[in-house]
């Protein structure tokens, strides 16, 4: 695109000194960008390889020094870790299913122009996405209907987002021509037939895009289970890895197997605990990023279908 | 924006109610569970809204407390956190947006430029990936990073003279709007750039051959072709992060907040999920909340309405 068309490049003037500029500037941003974004990430996973004193000292920079496997050893012990996983998975699931279950036909309703109530639903739908209840009389709504503190609150609150339901409508809209459903009703087809037989099977695209982002919205959910679950044994894995994180429990299970008592042995500890971060970072957000450069592309072709409509 | 709404106005017919229902019978099935869990999960807190005018009572559950009026709301004006907690979320926003908007636009030019389609790949899924990352990770990694004593760009930090070397980036209140904004950066620049490089993508490559005859260098390209032609995506992004000005990030904000940095920390929503929740003030909490929305609605309508004068472009 911004390479000059040959036969014009002769009459028209070069400009060398602000767009050898303009390239090194470009050049710059692009590389700051790629370090200042994966060096962090870089930096956990080495560190979570090496001997944690190393990592503190500040030593292990460009390559993981004193291999030990201390960390993730301790991960596989710690049950906590692995409750929270399966319940994650299992909310992520459930979840996502629901959420296609409720997305895609609503989407493909409000996408048909003959309905009737197709503009007031769309208007009622889209004013929740800038005025709710908030968090107080949402609480007392999930307690009325006996959802709190039960692991079905994980799995429906939040069974529709409008956001993914507009971009699906936006797709079914603009893809999917007119005239295939007209030649399918005049063959006698219903809405129910069109819609499992034509419609979902040509829209493989925007229904990757929308799993996809409500996939990682359950994984990474920690609103709704810090204020919805007690119970520790229906804790999403978020959870699990802000009370090791952030609160400092990472020490709570392993201070017994390092340790014998003692005054070193709670600074030993600590330096293990911070072992035990590197790797919980690691293991939680794995099935996240080996999935994501397979999936990025549909990622980005949903932000674009969205684009189309605000 | 408003094209879409033009196209459906279908000519009026007479409108025969047995008929309608019997041909879409089955698109109202269809349509059921999206507008069930709206009605009962989006408007039934709205209706139970009225909890904000109300005296809640354990006993009568949300409707049965008797008629406060606006004593919460009163209550919540003349509390000493009402101007903390509204000017937290208010600088806490305003630098996000400041600093945080024309992020994107820049990278989004940036890697528009590339010429190799392989390094446009590699930079754009980069630049992505952290997007991906809970906000849980994000704090932990921030503390991790940024830890006094061995923490790698605290370290760096101090060693090329940035910062004293006694501060505390996680703890030290004047640190917690710059490391929420950086680390907001960090996380979302390169996933809100995506709109601009598809807004770039299709421009038309004339427009660059003409601007070259006309004499035009890279830098005169980026401010004559390439910005005109994402200005409509930027005024309309633009608007939605208006209406979002007071909904400060819930989860992070929380995350972030230490006993020492609470006087900066404490944002309207936090205030809420603290004395509302924590503290068990419903009545209280509601009415604090039910400002906030309010507050971000006018905004947003406010926002609308400027840019619908002043560009022609609006979102409804």
């Amino acid at each position: 695109m911004a390479t000059a068309n040959p036969t014009v490049k002769n009459t028209i003037r070069t400009h060398n000194g602000p767009d050898i500029l303009f390239k090194i500037v470009v050049s710059f941003i692009c590389i700051f960008a790629f370090v200042i974004v994966l060096y962090p990430v870089y930096f956990i996973i080495i560190a979570s390889f090496s001997n944690s004193t190393m990592v503190n000292q500040g030593q292990v920079i460009l390559y993981p020094k004193g291999i030990s496997l201390y960390g993730y050893e301790q991960i596989f012990k710690k049950s906590e870790i692995w409750v929270g996983y399966k319940n994650t998975i299992l909310y992520s699931f459930f979840g996502t299913a629901l959420n296609l279950a409720v997305t895609l036909p609503a989407a493909y309703v409000l996408s048909r122009r003959t309905f009737p109530a197709r503009k007031i639903i769309m208007k009622l739908f889209v004013f929740t996405m800038y005025f709710n209840g908030g968090m107080i009389p949402t609480y007392m709504l999930i307690k009325d209907v006996g959802l709190l503190d039960s692991p079905l609150v994980m799995i429906i609150y939040g069974a529709l987002n409008v956001y993914n339901l507009i971009i699906t409508r936006t797709f079914f809209e603009t893809s999917i021509p007119d005239e295939l459903y007209e030649a399918a009703t005049l063959d006698g087809c219903s809405h129910f037939r069109y819609f499992g037989t034509i419609v979902l099977p040509l829209s493989k695209a925007v229904i990757a895009v929308i799993m996809l982002y409500y996939l990682v919205g359950h994984w990474n959910d920690f609103f709704n289970a810090l204020l919805y679950i007690n119970t520790d044994a229906y804790q999403p894995l978020q959870i699990v890895l802000r009370n090791i994180l952030l609160l400092n429990q990472a020490m709570a299970g392993t201070t017994g197997v390092t340790g014998g008592g003692g005054g070193g042995a709670g600074a030993y500890a600590q330096q293990y605990a911070d072992q035990i971060k590197f790797g919980v970072i690691i293991v939680s957000t794995l099935p996240v990023l080996c999935v994501y450069p397979f999936i990025q592309k549909y990622f980005e072709k949903g932000v674009m279908i969205g684009a189309v409509k605000g | 924006m408003k094209q879409a709404n033009a196209a459906v106005a279908a000519p009026k017919k007479k409108f025969n109610l047995g008929k309608v229902l019997r041909r879409d019978w089955q698109l109202w099935i269809m349509i059921l569970p999206a507008a069930l869990y709206i009605l009962i999960f989006c408007y039934g807190p709205m209706y139970g809204l009225q909890l904000a005018f109300k005296d809640y009572d354990f006993s009568k559950g949300i409707t049965g407390g008797d008629w406060a009026g606006f004593t919460y709301f009163q209550k919540y004006f003349d509390s000493p956190l009402f101007w903390p907690t509204i000017r937290n979320t208010f600088t806490i926003a305003f630098f996000s947006l400041i600093c945080g908007f024309p992020v994107p636009i820049i990278l989004a030019i940036a890697i528009n430029s590339i010429k190799s389609q392989r390094w446009k790949r590699t930079v754009q899924t980069t630049v992505y990936l952290p997007y991906f990352i809970s906000t849980v990770v994000l704090v932990a990694i921030l503390q991790i990073l940024l830890s006094t004593t061995t923490g790698l760009v605290s370290n760096a930090l101090k060693a090329i003279g940035l910062i004293g070397e006694k501060a505390n980036l996680l703890g030290d209140p004047g640190s917690f709007v710059p490391v929420y904004v950086i680390s907001g950066i960090w996380q979302s620049a390169g996933w809100n750039s995506i709109i601009f490089i598809a807004a770039l993508a299709a421009v038309d490559g004339q427009l660059y051959d003409a601007a070259k005859v006309d004499g035009a260098n890279r830098w005169q390209q980026v401010w004559h072709v390439e910005l005109p032609a994402i200005l409509p995506t930027i005024i309309i992004l633009l608007i939605m992060n208006m209406g979002g000005i007071l909904s400060v990030g819930f989860e992070k904000t929380l995350l972030m907040q230490t006993a020492t940095n609470q006087g900066v920390s404490e944002v309207i929503s936090t205030y809420v999920y603290n004395i509302g929740l924590k503290s068990s003030q419903f009545s209280f909490g509601s009415a604090v909340g039910l400002f906030n929305t309010v507050v971000n609605f006018v905004f947003l309508v406010l926002a609308n309405q400027i840019s619908k004068r002043a560009a022609n472009i609006s979102l409804m």
